[in-house]
């Protein structure tokens, strides 16, 4: 058992929700009570879907069980076929259904239905959201595209003449970030290349569309959280090469570029030439010096995360302070990023851990999830969103890929936007005392919703996870000469002073120790 | 869910009058019980909510709090997983783990609630039994209560019922004369009522659920209860084991209402009508005033209501009997007969009552009747307006002040402004 606040993914019925009103043509039936319909919202609410999710819950009740929760499951398997006439059925069962284990495959199987059944079992007091997009879809393209598999060892023919080489999209869902974006980025960018785009799924695609999945060249993984097993199934049974760079950011999409090309067959030089991104211009020029060291944390899916920290490391010159994830399956890749930017991964799905790794690190900017927003939010720092889970806001109605050298220019912005503008974090570093530079005073170009920051969120509020280190004190001549350092660097100024001074055995701080300790560190 | 069997048409017996009420057994799309942590946690300040479920009820709880993340909200999910459903003693002991661990880092909670879900019930683990041990362990400190939420006993708003009815057995004795208002009540509304009361001469008021556990009202034989909100069917039965007798009245939603409400207090305590007059009079013209700003743009609009909350036959009697608009369908996951009485006897004939819920066949019903505005939960809204229905999504009827005379307004505004910005968008 453990206390949870806050979840990053929700079960794993809600991944195959994902899979399912991504997809054409599907309906699952879900075994659940009536509770686990609050899942709908998810998709009509937050990403804005005009359609309900193609699911049917049972929605039993305590005076079905121990009676007829078998039955109840095949009504509505049968009636959700006959009012929705999908080409496949999904079904299985939420986490109270598997308790009560009826089986929901089984019982599927024996209304004999005329279209494909396909069971999925989640264990849902196991494994989380993601894991059951992966299963779900990996259960899908194996149940539909199985059935066209070549005898082992059967040579795949070579591709017609003259003929474009084909690929498939894997891993996009609906509750995707920006899934919908990145698909059509990477479709034009391969079409550049002069090759086409198969089937995209389990997005757009139907289970008709599935069964052909083996027809293309190769498979490009877009999200390995979602889309790897499907992918390395394709491998084995159709021996489908996988391109498993993930296009996020300029060198990434580079390598992707490569990795494609190599695959492929293609010469990419023309592509790799005609990229027109204007993230490494915006980043080279003058007033980006001001991001130069920026210290950022970084939190999000596997995915997101470690391109992440790449984009921040090589293409702004920020300094990564914090990496880490919520997607355990996915923690030694996050770990081998991490050991890059020499720093420990925060390896977690309990957003108090991450609260407190990003407290003790006083990063300048934070790049996460929803959760990482809000903490940020608390804690005074700006942020940008990079990864799901998201709200709202983060379904924006303009076209914002992160794949992709358009993605690259949406990341520029989108990371660039809450900091101070190089001139405007200057002058507030010289003139402290005027009035528009007061602490809770955001960036300028921000408005009054940046100003309404917490006072106090940097330390000078006590601040549970320091409070061990505290055993230095601090005159009160430093103490004000400290307030005079701007919020966004007096965390680690102050953090920095007090590491210099008890390294030193100096039991109050004044304000020479802060300068001294200032020449030792640097900015 | 067999089809046709399900749709049973039956009247009323023992009700004041006979209304044709059309039961559905089908696919539900409500939140369950769990749901009332969401404003019942902002409600009593010092109140902890820990709900012992799986990660979808915490999935659950954080999607339906919508943006309403809080630094350190009351409430959690203790998260069971496959270690606890090795064995039910290993789950007792994890959960006390959890409490003892809870409590340590929030000395703030003086209250408790372990809050049941469908998997603690499916696996049997006793809740009522860890609350007298947790309360052992804990008191004076922090009281542990235990009520269950879970999707397959209570549906939405039940479980604030239950919540309450949790509260009941605890509330301390009493032989004075007093009136006891039950059901959740923004505090701006409780403020008006409690000086409303004043006012009308009834001296003794008290409210549950109280703004801090430390201020729990008493109950016994000289207390009469009246119920501000229509699904508290479970409190009221535990408050009359407690001695207290109900005040049967409509619920306070639009002037009307308010005004039956309040008198039936009134007479109650034997309040001389001119006193009554005296003391609402003002309120209520300004509540007339509030609502005729709407009744020209409401008035001969057809709407439809999806079971929800309960307080649909109480809106639906509002909006036809204040605002002249036109009720097609009220649908209620549960009809409470006897609380519903004053409600159904007000309600204008022609209104289709529905009671429980077959979603697909209710969608089948709200297409073909075409509403002018259609309530319902947050799952469907978005899809009935991309079907170019205009659609008021009920769980804001909890999330906003909407009972009483100065409230009367606001709550026609929240019908109002959809179909407002219809009118407004040329897209
Ligand atoms: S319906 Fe049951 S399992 Fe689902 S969220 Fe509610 S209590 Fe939890």
């Amino acid at each position: 058992m453990k206390l949870t606040l806050w979840t990053y993914e929700g079960p794993p019925h809600v991944g195959a929700m994902r899979v399912a009103t991504a997809m054409e043509g599907l309906h699952y039936v879900l075994h659940a009570p009536q509770g686990d319909t609050y899942a709908d919202l998810l998709f009509t609410m937050i990403e804005r879907q005009s359609k309900r999710p193609p699911v049917t819950y049972t929605t039993f009740q305590a005076r079905d069980l121990g009676g007829d929760t078998a039955e109840l499951f095949k009504t509505a398997a049968r009636e959700a076929y006959e009012r929705f006439r999908p080409q496949a059925l999904l079904v299985g069962a939420s986490c109270t259904a598997e308790l009560i284990q009826d089986d929901p495959g089984g019982l599927a199987r024996a209304v004999a239905l005329p279209i494909p059944v396909v069971p999925v079992e989640l264990p849902s007091y196991q494994k989380k959201e993601n894991w059951g997009s992966a299963e779900t879809f990996y259960q899908l393209v194996r149940a539909f595209a199985g059935p066209q598999a070549p005898k082992p060892g059967t040579q795949r023919a070579p591709r017609p003449a003259g003929q474009r080489p084909r690929c498939n999209l894997l891993g996009p869902t609906a509750l995707g970030f920006r899934h919908r974006d990145d698909v059509s980025e990477i479709t034009g960018l391969l079409d550049r290349m002069g090759i086409d785009v198969h089937v995209v799924a389990p997005l757009g695609a139907t289970p008709a569309d599935l069964a052909t999945l083996g027809e293309a060249d190769f498979n490009v993984v877009l999200y390995p959280e979602t889309g790897m097993p499907a992918a390395q199934w394709l491998l084995r049974t159709f021996q489908q090469p996988v391109v498993k760079t993930v296009p996020i950011g300029i060198g990434a999409t580079r390598d992707f570029i490569a990795e494609v090309a190599g695959i492929a067959g293609v010469d990419a030089t023309a592509v790799l030439e005609a990229d027109d991104s204007r993230l490494p211009w915006y980043s080279r020029s003058v007033d980006s010096t001001y991001l130069t060291g920026k210290r950022v944390f970084i939190f999000g899916d596997a995915t997101h995360a470690v391109a992440a920290a790449r984009i921040a490391a090589e293409e702004l010159g920020f300094t990564v302070v914090g990496l880490g994830t919520y997607s355990r399956e996915f923690a030694r890749e996050v770990r081998e990023a991490a050991a890059r930017y020499g720093v420990e991964a925060t390896i977690t799905d309990d957003y108090l851990e991450v609260e407190a790794a990003i407290a003790a690190q006083h990063p300048e900017l934070v790049l996460g999830t929803q959760m990482e927003r809000h903490i940020a939010k608390r804690l005074g720092i700006p942020c940008a969103v990079i990864s799901a889970p998201v709200h709202v806001q983060d379904f924006p109605a303009r076209y914002s890929p992160q794949m992709g050298f358009e993605g690259a220019n949406v990341i520029f912005d989108t990371w660039v936007h809450p900091l101070m503008m190089g001139l405007e974090e200057h002058l507030l570093h010289m003139f402290r005392d005027d009035a528009e530079f007061k602490d809770e005073a955001g960036a300028s170009h921000l408005g009054s919703h940046a100003a309404s920051r917490p006072v106090e969120a940097t330390p000078e509020a006590p601040e549970p996870v320091m409070v061990a280190e505290r055993s230095v004190a601090w005159d009160p001549a430093a103490e004000k000469e400290l307030k005079k350092i701007p919020f966004f660097v007096r965390g680690k100024a102050r953090r920095n002073t007090e590491t210099f001074a008890s390294d030193r055995g100096i039991a109050t701080i004044t304000v020479d120790t802060l300068y001294d300790a200032k020449a030792h560190f640097g900015r | 869910m067999s089809a046709a069997a399900a749709t049973v048409t039956s009247s009323t017996t023992g009700g004041c009058e006979d209304r044709p009420v059309l039961r559905e057994r089908g696919q539900h799309s409500v939140f369950c019980g769990l749901t009332g942590v969401v404003w019942l946690h902002r409600k009593i300040q010092d109140a902890f909510f820990l709900v012992v479920g799986s990660r979808t009820c915490a999935h659950l709880l954080q999607s339906a709090a919508g943006v309403m993340i809080f630094a350190e909200p009351r409430f959690g999910t203790a998260i069971i997983d496959d270690r606890d459903l090795a064995g039910l003693a290993d789950a007792n002991d994890e959960l006390d783990r959890v409490v003892t661990q809870l409590l340590e880092r929030r000395p703030d909670i003086k209250l408790l609630f372990l809050v049941g879900s469908c998997p603690s019930e499916v696996i049997k683990l006793d809740l009522s039994r860890a609350a007298l041990r947790l309360n052992r362990q804990f008191a004076p400190g922090v009281r542990v209560l235990s009520y269950s939420g879970s999707g397959i006993e209570t549906t939405f708003t039940q479980g604030e019922d239950a919540c309450l009815a949790s509260m009941v057995p605890v509330l301390p004795q009493t032989d004075a004369s007093q009136l006891l208002v039950v059901g959740a009540l923004a505090d701006v509304v409780e403020d008006q009522f409690a000086r409303l009361f004043a006012a009308m001469g009834i001296a003794n008021v008290r409210f549950l659920p109280p703004r801090n556990s430390g201020d729990l009202p008493p109950v016994g034989a000289a207390t009469q209860y009246l119920l501000a909100q229509p699904f508290l069917a479970d409190t009221a039965r535990a408050l009359e084991q407690r001695g207290a007798t109900r005040i049967a009245a409509p619920f306070p939603l639009g002037v009307e209402g308010t005004t039956l409400w309040l008198q039936a207090a009134a007479d109650a305590f034997g309040i001389d009508p001119t006193r009554v007059r005296a003391a609402t009079d003002m309120p209520r013209e300004r509540g007339k005033r509030a609502l005729a700003n709407y009744r020209d743009r409401l008035a001969g609009k057809r709407m439809f209501l999806f079971p929800d909350s309960q307080l649909e036959i109480p809106l639906a009697r509002f909006v036809s009997r204040e605002l002249g608009m036109q009720v097609i369908e009220a649908g209620t996951p549960y009809l409470h007969r006897a609380h519903m009485a004053d409600e159904l006897a007000l309600l204008p004939a022609g209104i289709q009552v529905s009671e429980g819920q077959d979603v697909e066949r209710q969608l089948d019903r709200c297409r073909d009747a075409r509403p002018d505005i259609t309530v319902c939960g947050l799952g469907l809204a978005n899809p009935l307006e991309a079907e170019g229905l205009t659609t008021k999504w009920s769980i804001e009827l909890l999330f906003t002040p909407v009972q009483g005379y100065d409230q009367a307004g606001d709550l026609a505004e929240l019908f109002a402004r959809p179909l407002v910005r219809r009118t407004r968008l040329a897209v």
